[in-house]
């Protein structure tokens, strides 16, 4: 993990876990797997603090434990790593898209997942039930077995899954791997040194025999003796619903096929029509159970079940579809090929090609943002022709001798461009050398990707500075907005009202509008930063897996 | 460089070395410093504006409350004020140049002054951003607060 990385991951883990649990993590993060007593050690604190902070990381995922290095009986270790905690970065649209698929219900579900890590499929479901018992008018509430449903059907499409469970109990070459909850400290018997995948349990996706009967409960302020007496029931709630034990945690990587699939629709959509993407779609859909995650390429689709699957809102003829099929296979940006010619033609939608391409218009985009559309003219030249002279560029990409020099410099400067020396002679002489500009895109993605890291952190350093800057004002506020809520609740008078609200000042309350708007901008921005970034990540981590 | 230096006058702007052997010209040379470096690098073109709708929108109200409500949950670790368990925190500072904050003030705060809460302490303490502890030194807010009670002890000039 990259100095960017861990700082970000920093920042992440503090705005969510505190100073604590960021402390332990960063440290973890910067010195690798390390057993309970060195991490006490040497980040100085208490054992008690440590040892809460490694079960939040670790019910949150981003902390494993295993046995140590040197064997049965040393300490457990526990192991760090940042992909994780990044995905914290993405919380809002892993629960945006869940509202998109399932609805409300659904949201809520991935909400509740996302921010306790692991649980069960119970308590989401009561938690869930009271949450939109809650939104709903009045006298009205939800029904548990609704919730279960959307939970199944999460489940089914695999958008959740349950947490692997732990060695320890039982050797790993059990067939039937029993579930045990989460509990970190527990001396654990030797394993394997790459972690199990949640996959590789046969009841990943298995959703278990709940008895979940009842509605959600309204949590009603005014009545005092419900409050009490649904307080006591939750203290002394001993229903078991039959699936102690079994938890579950979101699939991210699930979460991230669906993205990739939008982001390639999407793609088509803006560069070709409405009706092309549609097809691109249709194509997905009845490719999402037959393709693997890290597949190059879909399964090849004939013609004629394209044609039959598509949604029946586009009714287009068969000659028509022919030719948006040609379309999109003649398109440079390569989404969809042609596999074959049976069935009226065989087409495969070229995931990885289309990633790789997606990420190369990224590039080329941040060039021409920064440095201007000439230069992006370069950068593309270079991209497509892969080694070229300064004497090439100049005359191909049409700009005059002295500018295109120095643009090149300054894309040299930023690296973004490499210089390659193909020496004629053994001793380098430079009138008797080639010096060819080049770029490659793998390591300029990941360049890029670094800076996109820096960036989000920034964006949040700033965002805690300004804060902090107003930090009175802000509590100020936040008082008078309590003491107007306590009045209006015991009904005061309008007067009373409007002398509270003009303990601040006009130009206080400007102050406050810019620092919303400063933060809500900063907030924003790293969403969008973060589209960046899963693009970038999910162009280099295709290159991983098909080298 | 000595070079603008050395010249009294006589060829002021000659330098000491061979300019042409390097191969730059006088009209190569980096301007003159007149300040300090800029704090922001000016950039040529502006940044693209984010872009802006009903889903952006949601995704940041979605961002804002999830932020709140995990600095609300359980799993939200507020360091403590452990009077008790202070020790095995203590031992490992000696050895530790690097501790946290609370950590080291916590010890000497505690036995002081009690009765001041855990949260305001640390917000003083950060916001003077650096690791003097405020009660070491006198801020002047008992001056006029102690005159009355003292002034038949005290000898006025």
């Amino acid at each position: 993990m990259t100095a960017q990385e861990v700082r970000l991951c920093g920042l992440l883990l503090q705005e969510h876990f505190g100073e604590v649990v960021e402390k332990v993590g960063t440290h973890l993060l910067k010195s690798g797997a390390q057993n309970l007593r060195t991490i006490i050690h040497e980040t100085g604190l208490s054992v008690d603090l440590v040892k809460k902070s490694l079960c939040v990381l670790v019910q949150h995922g981003a902390t494993t434990f295993s046995s140590g290095r040197k064997g049965l009986g040393s300490p457990t270790e526990y192991h760090t790593s940042c992909d994780r905690i990044l995905r914290i970065l993405r919380y809002p649209r892993y629960i945006y898209t869940a509202k998109t698929l399932y609805g409300d219900t659904g949201e809520l579900i991935i909400e509740e997942l996302l921010q306790r890590g692991h649980t069960t499929m119970s308590s989401t479901v009561k938690t869930v039930a009271d949450r939109l018992t809650q939104n709903m008018a009045e006298g009205r509430t939800m029904d548990y077995t609704e919730v279960s449903s959307t939970f199944s059907k999460l489940v089914e499409t695999h958008f959740l899954q349950r947490c692997p469970p732990l060695p320890g109990v039982g050797n790993k070459d059990s067939s039937a791997p029993i579930e045990t909850p989460a509990t970190p400290g527990t001396p654990a018997a030797p394993v394997n040194t790459a972690p199990p995948t949640p996959e590789s349990f046969p009841e990943c996706y298995k959703v278990p025999s709940v008895t979940l009967i009842g509605r959600g409960k309204r949590q009603l302020a005014s009545e005092d003796g419900e409050e009490q007496r649904s307080a006591k029931r939750a203290k002394m709630d001993p229903e078991t619903h039959g699936d102690e034990g079994i938890y579950w945690q979101v699939n991210f990587e699930r979460f991230h096929l669906h993205f990739r699939d939008q982001t390639i629709i999407s793609a088509v959509a803006n560069k070709l029509d409405q009706t092309s993407s549609e097809i691109v779609r249709t194509m997905l859909r009845m490719s999402e159970v037959t393709t693997s995650p890290m597949a190059t390429c879909t399964k090849p689709l004939s013609a004629n079940e394209i044609f039959r699957s598509l949604p029946p809102s586009y009714n287009i003829l068969r000659p028509i579809l022919d030719q948006y099929l040609t379309l999109l296979v003649d398109d440079p940006m390569e989404f969809v090929g042609k596999a074959g010619e049976s069935g009226g033609g065989m087409f495969v939608v070229n995931l990885h090609r289309a990633l790789a391409n997606l990420a190369r218009a990224t590039l080329e985009s941040v060039v021409q943002e920064r440095f201007g559309s000439r230069s992006a003219r370069i950068f593309r030249l270079l991209l497509r022709k892969r080694h070229l002279e300064q004497k090439q560029v100049e005359d191909f990409a049409m700009i005059p001798a002295k500018e295109a020099k120095d643009m090149l410099y300054t894309l040299l400067s930023q690296n973004l461009v490499q210089l390659q020396e193909i020496p004629k002679t053994p001793d380098y002489a430079p009138s008797r050398t080639f010096y060819l500009y080049t770029v490659n895109q793998l390591p300029t993605a990941r360049m890029l990707l670094q800076n996109c890291y820096k960036t989000v952190a920034n964006l949040i350093e700033r965002r805690l500075f300004e804060t902090k800057e107003s930090k009175r004002l802000l509590e100020k506020s936040q008082r008078i907005e309590a003491i107007l809520a306590s009045l209006q609740a015991s009904g005061a008078e309008p007067e009373q009202l409007t002398e509270v609200e003009e303990m601040i000042t006009a130009p206080e309350k400007q102050q406050l509008d810019t620092l919303r708007l400063h933060i809500n901008k900063l907030d924003s921005a790293e969403n969008q930063v973060d589209e960046t970034i899963f693009l970038l990540e999910s162009y280099i981590n295709s290159t991983n897996a098909s080298s | 460089m000595a070079s603008t230096m050395a010249g009294k006058g006589r060829g002021v702007g000659a330098f000491t070395f061979n300019i042409d052997a390097l191969g730059i010209g006088r009209g190569n040379m980096p301007e003159a410093r007149v300040g300090p470096s800029p704090l922001f690098p000016s950039t040529d073109f502006k940044p693209v504006p984010l872009k802006a709708g009903e889903d952006e929108d949601y995704m940041l109200a979605l961002k804002q409350e999830m932020r709140g409500t995990m600095q609300r949950l359980p799993y939200n670790i507020k360091p403590q004020s452990n009077k008790a368990g202070e020790e095995g925190g203590e031992l490992a500072n000696k050895d530790d140049p690097e501790k946290s904050d609370e950590e080291t003030e916590k010890k000497p705060r505690n036995e002081d002054e009690e009765e001041i809460e855990e949260e305001e302490y640390e917000e003083e303490d950060i916001e003077e951003e650096n690791d003097y502890i405020e009660s070491y030194f006198d801020n002047g807010e008992d001056f006029a607060a102690d005159s009355d009670d003292n002034m038949d002890g005290e000898a006025t000039y």
